[in-house]
């Protein structure tokens, strides 16, 4: 980039000064996420470079540690239930948080900014503060140390992001459409199916993502409402760090960064779309 | 319409239709209201159920205590009308020494001795050592001489301190745990005072403070690369943006891990330095305050990156240029135009960061020792560990009230609706 004529030295000294402590911000941010990913490949049972992996001796690397994973009964229960618990709460908060946000974006809504505050609370309020609340709570009706409470649990966590995802989707929806829907003898679920549903595809299912990594990351909630059988992935994690720390937590946590890019493409994907659709639209 | 909308003799035509087209309209209306109020009652019946009603148990069990008073009710009842001046009556003594039986027989005296422990601590051991004393004496002589026999197992049966602590835990309603959680107590003659040990008010200090400090690093570090993003052209900053975006998106216990890998004694920052020469012994960082503070910075940067970016993505840079163009200096420039226009996403991103730190637990408890704790740690402890579930439920409820006054404070500043994700 050529600077302007008129910048003095200061102003120069000032610009590539900033451009050095953006670059530092960035190592700051993206080194501690990427130093994990080598070590995950140490052959000794370190979280530390030993002298071989620093002279990129090759007996000094294995896939141990990932072999460990798929072998270890604890791991494979924490990734099937993760997964399950996953799918299980986002699937429940996107029915309920999408059709939520539908009534919400409505401009006939009674009491919108109350109810609108209410369904966000979950985001606001400390997990320890929740996770305390709902073990009190869920004891009287025997959901702790089940998966149906693990999934109510998650599936109130992931809400406000649905809510937030389609309620964004939904501005400028035309709600005429609507009613030409209805003009036209459809019942409103047949609308909402074939006419609401297509419109804010994109935002249904990034809210739905987004729930699904809410579970999928969580852990104080597991801590305290799950038994032994609802184990996590990340409630492994958190008890391997705390007792016996063990490469198998980085091979995890590698695969963990790899979905997560994964993740954010398929975000970033949807977020074109929807763009897209709705440069369509205007 | 029907008939009795027609207009009346006398009435003006006009005002007529305007009375039943209002009432149609305020019909119309309503029906619209309640079809959109319909699509978020099951969403709300949900949340009710899953989140607000745990939140009000929470509330409720900060000062709900029926365990004293469902353990010995007819103590309870007998001590009622003693003054709390040297010992109670030989009936309430003798009623006591037979409950004590009683629970030293089905196991539960542990649990009295923990409630009147929490109020007189000490206590625990003089509770449950009494009841092993009585298990055994025949219930015709406790009836008849259990309160020297009391005295006999313990001779603090004869303080008045004792029976005192065992009638006030036995109040259903209590707003002892508060006042604990405030490190106050109640004094002998029903005064508030301080306590002399403060524990939580300090440990609520050292949150708020650990959050002001990791907000502030944020400021520190975020406001520079959201400046720097929201100059570059277009293509550069989407690139940045995947940076950002990526630590974000990453499992929280995959950045505490990381973490945990670079700040251990022999870690990566460690060998570094110590090749470097910077240091010829290893220096302690993890399970510091230090290594909680620089991983929930770390953690929390982005959320604050978010929000600056996409407000100064919108100042048009012309503004500046102008500035300087007139012959302004760079910084006054900034000082004078940029940051004013760059406050609401400075504000929003400080507030969201400060609010999210204040109730953080998992990063703490991983990272941060004994030094690092803050008050989510103390919660949980009280949770799992001490099984003093109401002082937690306290506790709990003194930090719902905190979030909830910067959550009414972000609200007003920035608006919670404006909150976006990515």
């Amino acid at each position: 980039m050529a600077l302007p004529a008129y910048y003095g030295p200061l102003h120069r000294a000032g610009h590539y000064g900033l451009r050095i402590l953006a670059g530092l911000v960035l190592v700051f941010l993206m080194l501690p996420i990427l130093v994990i990913v080598p070590l995950s490949f140490n052959a000794q049972p370190y979280f530390t470079f030993t002298e071989g992996m620093l002279a990129l001796d090759p007996d000094a690397y294995s896939l141990r540690w990932y072999r460990e994973i798929w072998t270890d009964a604890k791991w494979t229960l924490a990734i099937r239930n993760s997964f399950a618990i996953g799918i299980a709460a986002a699937a429940l908060a996107t029915l309920l948080g999408t059709v939520a946000a539908v009534g919400l974006a409505s401009p006939h809504m009674p009491f919108k900014r109350l109810v609108t505050a209410l369904l966000l609370s979950p985001m606001i309020v400390p997990l320890i503060i929740i996770a305390a609340g709902m073990f009190f709570f869920y004891t009287n009706f025997g959901l702790v140390g089940t998966y149906p409470g693990l999934v109510i649990a998650h599936a109130a966590l992931g809400v406000p992001f649905v809510i937030i995802t389609v309620t964004a989707t939904l501005v400028g929806f035309d709600q005429s459409l609507f009613n030409a829907g209805l003009s036209l003898g459809a019942s409103p679920t047949r609308v909402f199916w074939d006419v609401v549903i297509p419109l804010i595809r994109p935002g249904v299912i990034s809210g739905a993502l987004f729930a699904f990594v809410t579970s999928f990351d969580e852990v104080v909630l597991v801590l305290f409402l799950a038994g032994p059988e609802q184990r996590t992935i990340p409630r492994q994690m958190f008890s391997g760090l705390r007792e016996q720390i063990n490469p198998t937590i980085l091979a995890v946590a590698t695969l963990l960064v790899v979905l997560s890019m994964a993740l954010l493409l398929t975000l970033e994907m949807l977020r074109r779309r929807s763009e897209r659709l709705r440069g369509v639209e205007a | 319409m029907t008939d009795s909308s027609l207009p009346e003799p006398g009435v003006r035509r006009s005002d007529a239709l305007d009375r039943t087209d209002a009432a149609n309209a305020a019909r119309n209306e309503r029906r619209r209201r309640g079809r959109a109020f319909l699509f978020v009652v099951p969403l709300l019946v949900f949340i009710a159920f899953a989140f607000v009603a745990p939140i009000g148990t929470m509330l409720f069990r900060s000062v709900y205590n029926p365990t004293t008073a469902a353990l010995v009710p007819e103590t309870l009842e007998a001590l009622r009308d003693w003054d709390g001046e040297g010992t109670p009556d030989a009936e309430a003594m003798r009623r006591f020494a037979v409950d004590m039986k009683r629970m030293a027989g089905d196991r539960t005296s542990g649990q009295l001795a923990e409630e009147v422990n929490r109020l007189l601590p000490g206590t625990s051991s003089v509770v449950k050592s009494t009841a092993r004393a009585l298990r055994r004496v025949d219930d015709a002589e406790l009836a008849a001489n259990g309160d020297a026999l009391l005295v006999e197992a313990s001779e603090r049966w004869a303080e008045p301190g004792i029976w005192r602590a065992l009638r006030r835990s036995g109040r259903t309603y209590t707003e002892g745990y508060y006042l604990t959680a405030l490190d106050l107590e109640m004094t002998r003659e029903g005064d508030i005072q301080q306590r002399d040990t403060q524990i939580y008010l300090k440990l609520y200090g050292k949150t708020l403070w650990m959050a002001f400090v990791i907000t502030v690093l944020t400021i520190v570090l975020g406001y520079p690369l959201a400046f720097y993003m929201a100059g570059a052209p277009p293509k550069v900053a989407n690139i940045l943006m995947v940076f950002v975006l990526l630590p974000f998106w990453t499992s929280l216990l995959v950045r505490t891990t990381a973490w945990i890998a670079l700040l251990q004694t022999n870690g990566v920052v460690n060998s570094t330095l110590m090749a470097l020469g910077v240091t010829n012994a290893p220096l302690e960082m993890l399970y510091t305050q230090f290594s909680t503070i620089i991983a929930m910075t770390h953690i929390l940067l982005p959320f604050m990156v978010l929000p600056l970016y996409s407000v100064m993505r919108g100042i048009d840079p012309s503004y500046m240029r102008a500035a300087m163009s007139m012959g302004s200096p760079p910084i006054p420039a900034f000082l004078r135009i940029y940051l004013p226009m760059s406050l609401p996403g400075l504000s929003a991103g400080a507030l969201l960061v400060f609010i999210i730190s204040v109730g953080y637990y998992i990063t703490p408890a991983l990272v941060g020792g004994t030094d690092g704790q803050m008050i989510s740690n103390i919660i949980a402890f009280h949770m799992q560990q001490s099984n003093n579930w109401e002082l937690a439920a306290a506790l709990g409820s003194l930090l719902l009230a905190l979030i909830l006054l910067l959550y009414w404070l972000y609200d007003r500043f920035v608006g919670a609706s404006n909150i976006k994700l990515g």
